[in-house]
């Protein structure tokens, strides 16, 4: 008797499995109505998938049925596979009870689109509307927009969700049309400027009335596909940082491209998903939020692509020698930040320690920064003295052959952030 | 150098203070009872456990470190390991001879040590307040055990009860031999007394399951299997996220 809805499961957890965002934080609903669920503070990582991505959430499709056909899609309508749908009920008692038994933090609710987009969401938001009111159900949900969905719908679901978000999928229009000629950056953008619009209101409002209700809490994040289409990581990564700025998103996903299909436009099946590229793309991405870099000095014209050998920080600061070495005992926060080796833990870490005294070699080393590599760039109060300057090729020299060993290790997987 | 010896209590630790002050010590040494192989030449300096000096120490902490800290004290002190009991001392008194901020010299070693044992200590609470999986039982109550590297569990009420504040629930210690129980309205500590064995996850007995529980076990692990993409499958990240001892927790891990 359980065959049935674990034939379901099985269809709709892999067709959603390509959706890679996997963040459960940044929400803030707490539990306080002595319901089930908490959603407050950092996400939590339940297990990981054996290519190690963090499981947090139940991710599913409601349905895989679309009535689209794009090209880089498990679902489209061409593709000859299995087709499954739940009901509202099924969905809804999977995430109580894989909830309560501490499995998920939440639920990651996305969709095919069958009939037309008001009807898709409209599902979708009868579902999250009795987690909430009947269930009483805090945990953490972010909600697939279906493109083309009224504002009516769009409004409902955001006063359940936490997160809502719609993918770009290809960093440039011309990408999409190519793969998914139906489909258009516009109609993302309408949707993502709506809810925003009620994000902004729903805060202006709170800052006056204690009592407005929350209006997805946790912000919009959209996810774009890499190396299915021929963009530069230039071109994505300026697409990426125009829609943080222009759509306040709290995160762009990047998801290498795992060929699925035989269709000519796309790579083939079988082909290794550009994993060390996405990885990059990530780091890059982090400079841009959390250590103070515009996105014109990660990537511009004479540097269009980042490196697979060294990561963008380290790039960066190679191609910009005149900026050290830095002081490490004078030198401002934001500039230690910009030393390759030294990530934002350590960097507080070392403008706390340096007011009690200047900081030596022995005391760095402790402090957690990746020494070997930050070494050719800081000064430090034992510091050897430099009789010649280095110049770039040699220094990346020097911190490949030291790391050598680990980086060929790990070539072909995801590398860690810095 | 003196010798103190202290009996691995918190009260007992900040009693050690206390006597380094009372006493005038200089340099201390100090050990926990449990561990020590008693010394004919230097029998040591036996600290009692007062609660009146404990408090007055952990007061006097308290006035020159922010909640963070106090905090950190406190998980450093829950790692049990034999080192640490030295480091505390040395930082409760570092902090309490020097002004106010002290504890942000993280160049100095004692800081340094607290602040990274209580990391581990933290590490570890969060992992298990991700890895615990809990079975419903037949009488409804949500059980599950673990065994923790550090005594964590005094630091998981908070967490769990927030989060499962309409559901009863256990999370035992089978290490330590102790549990925290959750009756809907408040956390207490418990003791079982036949406690299931950590063999594998699933470690209570059919009869005491909910009817539904297979179900959920049996769908979670296809749900683990479905949302892997094999194209991706890199063993080597896998692990550095889910060490192997802690997959026994991890019921996907058993299917
Ligand atoms: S509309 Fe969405 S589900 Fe349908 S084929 Fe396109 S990407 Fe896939």
């Amino acid at each position: 008797m359980y065959e049935r809805i674990r034939e379901k499961l099985g269809i709709l957890a892999d067709a959603a499995k390509y959706d890679v965002s996997c963040s459960s934080s940044g929400s803030n609903r707490k539990n306080e109505n002595k319901g089930i669920g908490d959603a407050e503070g950092s996400g939590i990582c339940h297990t990981y998938t054996e290519d190690g991505r963090c499981v947090s959430l139940l991710k599913i499709l409601l349905t895989n049925h679309c009535i689209y056909d794009c090209a880089f899609c498990v679902s489209r309508r061409s593709n000859d596979i299995k087709r499954a749908a739940f009901t509202v009920e099924e969905v809804v008692e999977l995430t109580m009870n894989f909830y309560r038994r501490n499995y998920i933090e939440g639920l990651f609710l996305s969709s095919g689109i069958f009939k037309d987009a008001d009807y898709t969401m409209e599902r979708l938001v009868r579902i999250v509307k009795k987690l909430r009111q009947e269930e009483r159900f805090n945990g953490y949900i972010h909600l697939k927009t279906i493109p083309g969905a009224s504002d009516e719908l769009l409004h409902e679901a955001g006063m359940y969700a936490d997160r809502m978000s719609i993918n770009l999928e290809m960093p440039t229009e011309t990408g999409l049309k190519l793969l998914a000629p139906e489909k258009s950056h516009a109609e993302v953008k309408k949707p993502l400027k709506y809810i925003q619009s009620n994000i902004t209101q729903f805060e202006s409002e709170k800052a006056l009335i204690k009592s407005v209700p929350k209006f997805v809490p946790a912000g919009q994040s959209t996810q774009i596909v890499v190396g299915a289409t021929p963009e530069s990581d230039k071109e994505i990564l300026y697409t990426a940082n125009a829609f943080y700025q222009n759509f306040s998103l709290k995160r762009v996903y990047y998801s290498g491209y795992i060929p699925i299909s035989n269709d000519a436009r796309l790579p083939v099946i079988g082909s290794q998903p550009p994993l060390i590229r996405e990885n990059r793309l990530y780091q890059a991405d982090w400079l841009m939020r959390f250590y103070g870099f515009n996105v014109r000095e990660i990537l511009n014209d004479v540097h269009p692509n980042l490196e697979a050998d060294v990561d963008p920080k380290l790039s960066w600061a190679l191609r910009n020698l005149d900026q050290f070495p830095v002081d490490i005992n004078t030198a401002d926060y934001y500039m230690i930040l910009r030393v390759p080796g030294i990530g934002v833990s350590s960097a507080l870490k070392i403008v706390q320690a340096r007011k009690f005294g200047r900081l030596y070699q022995s005391h760095l080393r402790k402090l957690g920064i990746a020494f070997g590599k930050a070494r050719h760039f800081i000064r430090y109060a034992d510091s050897p003295v430099q009789l010649k300057e280095y110049e770039a090729g040699h220094i990346k020299g020097l911190i490949l052959s030291e790391s050598k060993s680990k980086y060929q290790k790990n070539a072909l997987n995801q590398l860690s952030l810095f | 150098m003196e010798l103190y010896l202290f009996d691995g209590s918190l009260e007992g630790l900040l009693s050690a203070v206390f006597a380094c002050y009372e006493r005038k010590s200089q340099v201390v040494k100090l050990v926990n009872e449990a561990s020590h192989i008693p010394d004919v030449f230097d029998p040591g300096y036996r600290v009692i456990s007062d609660r009146e000096k404990g408090k007055r120490v952990w007061k006097g902490l308290c006035k020159k470190l922010g909640k963070e800290w106090q905090f950190r004290f406190y998980k450093a002190f829950l790692s049990e390991q034999p080192e640490v009991y030295q480091h505390l001392l040395n930082f409760a008194r570092y902090v309490i001879d020097q002004p106010p901020g002290a504890s942000e010299n993280f160049a100095h070693a004692d800081v340094l040590a607290v602040s990274q044992a209580a990391q581990k200590v933290h590490r570890e609470k969060h992992r298990m307040e991700a890895f615990v999986r809990f079975q419903k039982t037949g009488d409804g109550i949500y059980y599950a055990h673990i065994e923790p590297d550090f005594d964590v569990l005094p630091l998981l009420p908070e967490h769990f009860q927030n989060r499962y504040a309409d559901q009863r629930w256990i999370i035992y210690d089978l290490k330590r031999k102790y549990g925290i129980y959750y009756d809907l309205e408040k956390t207490e500590e418990i003791e079982l007394e036949t406690a299931p064995q950590m063999s594998i996850v699933n470690a209570l007995p059919a009869d005491l399951l909910d009817e539904k529980e297979e179900l959920y076990t049996l769908l979670w692990q296809d749900y683990f299997k479905s949302t892997n993409i094999q194209a991706r499958k890199n063993m080597r990240l896998h692990v550095r996220h889910v060490p192997r001892r802690y997959w026994k927790y991890l019921s996907e891990k058993q299917g």
